[in-house]
């Protein structure tokens, strides 16, 4: 399948990209790992795309004392490439290893995938469950959102049609934190089938236990810390929390969840 | 000078690797000519309906084709002359009914492949949505609504065999019924179908360039839609990117594209995308088993009774038909045991799908699956360990030749030796003690195996008894020493993967001694070969092999026989070899000989054979009625009870295919084979919904393996010569990929079994899995 007709425009600069956007009709376009296909399938038929990887501020890395920013326009196959400065001890490299195949992560971008917001995506998961915020540039200037809030739903974000993603802003946690994230996919490089990730930092007094994949936005589960410490059954949280799971979605969406706590206490990295 | 073997047998680098190596192969996609246009076809968006009209985009009458401007042309056709068989024509368009999603309606041309698929968009359809078959176990109720006019029921054929069924079941000690399913799949080779034609003037012919196993079925084919003499049609198969079936079929865009072409006088491409392989066209494998087994209680299979479905889609597919899988489970199912009682009865259903087509395996892989998991089910009832069931029942070594059950002449081999052989390799007594001790991380071991023999290279009495369109008679090849003494074979097999230019080009060393870097394989053209069949069931190192043997003999001769007058010695004591005729008192080069025949035609002797240097001739095995080859593909399995997923620890096979003339080659046929097979047990699945709807219509649904679903697996040989074929090769093409959804089916309901659960469906799927467990859990 070819794609129906459309133009391109590649933006030089952040604000320029979203100038082009103001029209009905266009959509900006990154790595086009999740679009080109849309695109071939005719399911997305803009008239006009903004290839925003060009774009200076969207290839940009800025440290900052407590965070530090990506820019939406780094590739999977970067993050992979240990190439970027690591706001985490390590845990960013390994996320993106899994992410697809080569190919794709040498295109597809963090950007474009939170914007895309396929609920199985990695960086979905994984960036929620880390706590980052995302940066936004629209016609009316920049604004930040916490991932919970920008992510709305499967493919539906809080981004406005002429708004862009910058960047992603990411908090620097230290040696105490620990991290895991587990997915269960049916073969190396597929979307994952259920996810879960668990976040315990003791410095910034942050616990997290995230369940993803499930078809709508990653869903906190309540009370991480008695998760976290085994005072609680994952199974039941993941009962109480996904009802609106099929009963195997559940099962699978409970062993992501027991095995993402267990690597978390043995210290393994997922 | 030391020069290595490079004949029969010999592990011979592939003479073709370098252009696909390097990117210099030339597919059907890599074509462009001057003025040519490309098309886009229009698809049915249902699975069954009547078809009101057809609206062309406003001013693109000239660029939009329908069923009404192809007169003259008729469909395809592929009658069994199996008694009983109900007839199907597929349309080349579909003209007032439409019998599943994605058939062709419209081709429409235009400069750019985007350009005439803008035009597909913009042509409309008036419909008459009727209810769809769309399970094979419905399509016989009496309230399914019937495809074809005409028909009782939406079968094909119902075929069967019964010999000794009664007595021999009689007293069984245990009977275990089990149903079984294989899932609807689509064959994938790399490069999916591609065509291009054009009106060669000169030649006053039309041009049908076309990635297919058999460039003379399908002149046969296109002549007959067409109604245009063969001598007026030209097929070539350029280099063709993987085939396994897909590719043997005459297909209805050939037609349509060999039509445009002469329509138009302008060349015209289509190149199938994974979208219209997936949904429209490359369906196989799906079928279903009530099977029941009777053994008796110290272990002798003593018969086995099944019904069996095949899910053979709306149209009979040329030149295979749509019943040769249905009746070829009951003249296979018994695989490679005795047994003195066997009934089977077979439906070829129709239903609205894509026709089914001849996949790598065709029937065996689903009849290995039943058979093979019925061979655990009873020998567990009986209390015995599969291995030791099966090897009482194998067919031995001594008693090759066999006559199976089914009258199926087993050539030669030692089944049993095989089993032992891929025992002793797995220690299956250590697997047991830890699958007893059990997993540290609490998945469950399972280990599996499947034993099977595949009949290849079945030639005439086979083929002309199931009556299709095409059997294959004499294959013939022509062999021709150029004045350099190098050697062209041209063959009417097609090679895609099969590795041919390198290993007919080492049976001609064999024979000739001609250097294999210096042998130029012609084939995959209906204007430079001798006629064939084409590349199908396992017989071209076989037949094609046989061939070239026989034509290279017959050059030998006559080489010979010029070397005599050269050497002054008598021909008959004169040996080839290593690119020269060796007398009692010299020798001179292949390439003398050439020389003297095609430059220096005075220094031959008065009454030299005027035959000259090129011959071509028949071959036809001993008997026609097949090599088997066979194999025992052991799997051991971890299967996750918490995710379903199943894990491949070790995968090994033992695999029997005579004379080896390339073991190399021989071991990637077979690895690939049982990657395919592997995707069977594993992951592929094309699901229908109830409206005929396929559900897998990109590789995001259509799981394939990849490298890493790709375990390693090790190959043992055994080479037990096959009496009926040249050197003693036998086929074995498609043996990997019937072994694997058994031995992996097997290794699961091994690991299952702790739970009272067991699969009964391929592709094991987590989401079965985890349904046997909970089904398990509640019995
Ligand atoms: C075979 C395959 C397997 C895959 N497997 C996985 C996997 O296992 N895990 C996973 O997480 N992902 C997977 N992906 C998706 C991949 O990671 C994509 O790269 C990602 O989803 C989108 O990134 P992109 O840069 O290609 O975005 P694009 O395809 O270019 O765009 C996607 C969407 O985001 C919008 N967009 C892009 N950039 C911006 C921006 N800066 N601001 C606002 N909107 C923007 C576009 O308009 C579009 O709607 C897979 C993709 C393929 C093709």
């Amino acid at each position: 399948m070819k794609a129906a007709r459309f133009d391109l425009h590649l933006a030089a600069d952040a604000a320029e990209a979203v100038r082009h956007l103001q029209g009905d009709d266009a959509k900006p376009v990154a790595g086009s790992q999740s679009l080109g296909p849309m695109l071939n399938l005719r399911l997305a038929r803009p008239g006009l795309l903004v290839d925003v990887t060009r774009c200076a501020e969207l290839r940009a890395v800025t440290e900052e004392a407590e965070d530090v920013l990506y820019g939406a326009a780094l590739t999977h196959a970067e993050f992979e490439d240990g190439a970027l400065p690591d706001a985490t001890p390590g845990w960013l490299a390994p996320i993106a290893r899994r992410i697809a195949y080569r190919a794709v992560r040498n295109r597809g971008t963090i950007g474009g995938s939170i914007a895309h917001a396929d609920p199985a995506a990695d960086w979905v998961a994984t960036m929620t469950g880390l706590g980052a915020s995302v940066r936004i540039l629209g016609p009316e200037g920049a604004r930040e959102l916490p991932m919970a809030e920008f992510v709305t739903g499967a493919l539906s974000t809080a981004l406005g049609p002429d708004e862009i993603v910058t960047a992603i802003r990411l908090p620097r946690r230290g040696p105490e934190a620990r991290w895991s994230y587990w997915k269960f996919c049916r073969k190396v490089g597929e979307f994952a089938k259920a996810s879960a990730c668990v976040l315990a930092d003791p410095a910034r007094d942050e616990y997290r236990v995230l369940a993803a994949a499930i078809e709508r936005a990653p869903v906190a589960l309540p009370d991480p810390r008695a998760l976290i410490e085994g005072r609680a059954d994952p199974r039941e949280a993941v009962e109480a929390a996904l009802p609106f799971l099929s009963p195997e979605r559940r099962a699978l969406q409970a062993t992501a969840t027991s095995r993402a706590l267990a690597a978390l206490e043995t210290g393994v990295p997922a | 000078m030391n020069i290595p073997r490079q004949g029969v047998g010999a592990p011979v680098r592939r003479l073709e690797d370098d252009r696909y190596l390097e990117g210099r192969g030339r597919f059907a996609g890599d074509i462009r000519m001057p003025g040519m246009l490309e098309v886009a076809f229009l698809r049915s968006p249902v699975a069954h309906a009547g078809l009101r009209g057809v609206a062309k985009p406003e001013g693109a009458a000239h660029q939009v084709f329908t069923a009404a401007d192809l007169e003259g042309v008729r469909g395809i056709r592929a009658d069994s002359g199996l008694p009983g068989f109900r007839s199907s024509v597929q349309p080349v368009l579909a003209a007032d009914r439409i019998r599943h999603v994605n058939e062709p309606v419209a081709a429409c041309v235009a400069p750019s492949r985007a350009e005439a698929e803008d035009l597909a968009e913009a042509t409309g359809l008036d419909l008459d949505i009727l209810p769809a078959v769309h399970d094979m176990l419905k399509a016989r109720d009496p309230d399914a609504p019937l495809l074809h006019d005409g028909w009782e029921e939406n079968v094909f054929l119902e075929s069967g065999f019964e010999q000794g069924f009664e007595a021999a079941s009689a007293d069984a000690a245990i009977r275990i019924r089990r149903q079984y399913r294989t899932s609807r799949q689509c064959m994938s080779p790399m490069e999916g179908r591609g065509v291009v034609a054009y009106v060669d003037e000169q030649a006053d012919q039309l041009v049908v360039i076309t990635s297919t196993q058999m460039p003379h079925i399908v002149r046969n084919g296109l002549a007959e839609c067409l109604g245009i003499d063969q001598g007026r049609i030209r097929v070539i198969a350029p280099d063709v990117g993987g085939g396994f079936g897909y590719k043997g079929i005459l297909l209805a865009e050939e037609v349509m594209l060999g039509w445009l072409a002469l329509k138009l006088r302008r060349p015209v491409r289509w190149i199938e995308d994974r979208r219209e392989q997936l949904a429209g066209n490359a369906n196989c494998r799906e079928h279903w088993y009530d099977i029941t087994g009777y053994a008796s209680a110290d272990g002798r299979l003593l018969a086995v009774e099944c019904e069996a479905i095949v899910d053979s889609g709306a149209y009979s597919a040329y030149p295979f038909s749509a019943c040769l899988e249905a009746a070829q489970v009951a003249s296979i199912l018994p695989g490679p045991y005795k047994m003195d009682g066997f009934r089977c009865r077979t439906w070829s259903v129709a239903t609205n799908k894509p026709a089914i087509l001849p996949y790598r395996g065709v029937a065996r892989t689903g009849v290995c699956f039943a058979m093979e998991l019925m061979m655990d089910e009873l020998a567990r009832g009986i209390g015995m360990e599969p291995a030791e069931f099966r090897r009482r029942n194998l067919v031995t070594g001594s008693e090759m030749p066999f006559v199976n059950i089914t009258n199926k002449i087993f050539d030669s081999g030692d089944y049993v030796e095989a089993l032992d052989r891929s025992l002793a390799a797995l220690d299956l007594p250590a697997l047991r003690a830890r699958q007893a001790r059990g997993e540290p991380d609490g998945r469950h071991l399972g280990v599996g195996i499947s034993i099977f023999c595949e009949q290849g290279a079945h030639g005439t009495s086979v083929y002309s008894g199931w009556g299709i369109p095409m059997v294959p008679g004499f294959e013939q090849a022509t062999a021709r020493m150029t004045p350099d003494g190098g050697l062209e074979l041209r063959v009417g097999v097609q090679s895609h993967g099969q590795s041919l230019e390198t290993t007919l080009a080492q049976i001609a060393n064999e024979v000739l001694g001609v250097d294999p870097a210096k042998v130029k394989l012609v084939h995959g053209d209906t204007a430079l070969t001798p006629y064939s069949t084409g590349t199908w069931g396992s017989r071209c190192i076989v037949m094609a092999g046989g061939a070239v043997a026989t034509a290279c003999e017959e050059l030998a001769e006559r080489a010979k026989k010029i070397a005599g007058t050269l050497l002054q010695a008598d021909p008959d004591a004169i040996v080839l070899g290593n690119g020269e005729a060796r007398g009692p008192s010299g020798s001179v080069t292949l390439a003398e000989i050439g020389s003297v025949w095609y430059h220096r035609p005075q220094d031959l002797p008065e009454g030299v054979d005027p035959a000259g240097l090129e011959a071509t001739k028949g071959y036809k095995t001993v008997r026609d009625t097949g090599t088997f080859s066979y194999a025992c593909h052991t799997a051991v399995v971890l299967v996750d009870p918490g995710t379903g997923a199943v894990e491949i620890e070790d995968y090994r096979i033992t695999e029997d295919g005579g004379v080896l003339v390339n073991p190399m080659v021989v071991d990637g046929q077979v690895w690939g084979g049982a990657v395919q097979g592997i995707g069977t047990a594993l992951y592929e699945e094309m699901p229908y919904d109830s409206e005929g709807q396929p559900l897998s219509t990109t590789l995001a649904e259509y799981l394939l393996p990849g490298a890493a679903e790709a375990p390693s697996i090790p190959i043992a040989h055994m080479e037990t010569p096959s009496p009926i074929s040249r050197f003693g090769q036998k086929g074995i093409g498609e043996s990997g990929a019937i072994g694997p959804p058994a031995a992996i089916g097997n290794a699961v309901n091994d690991a299952l079994r702790a739970f009272g659960a067991a699969i009964d469906q391929v592709p094991i799927t987590p989401e079965r899995v985890m349904a046997a467990l909970a089904r398990g859990e509640r019995a």
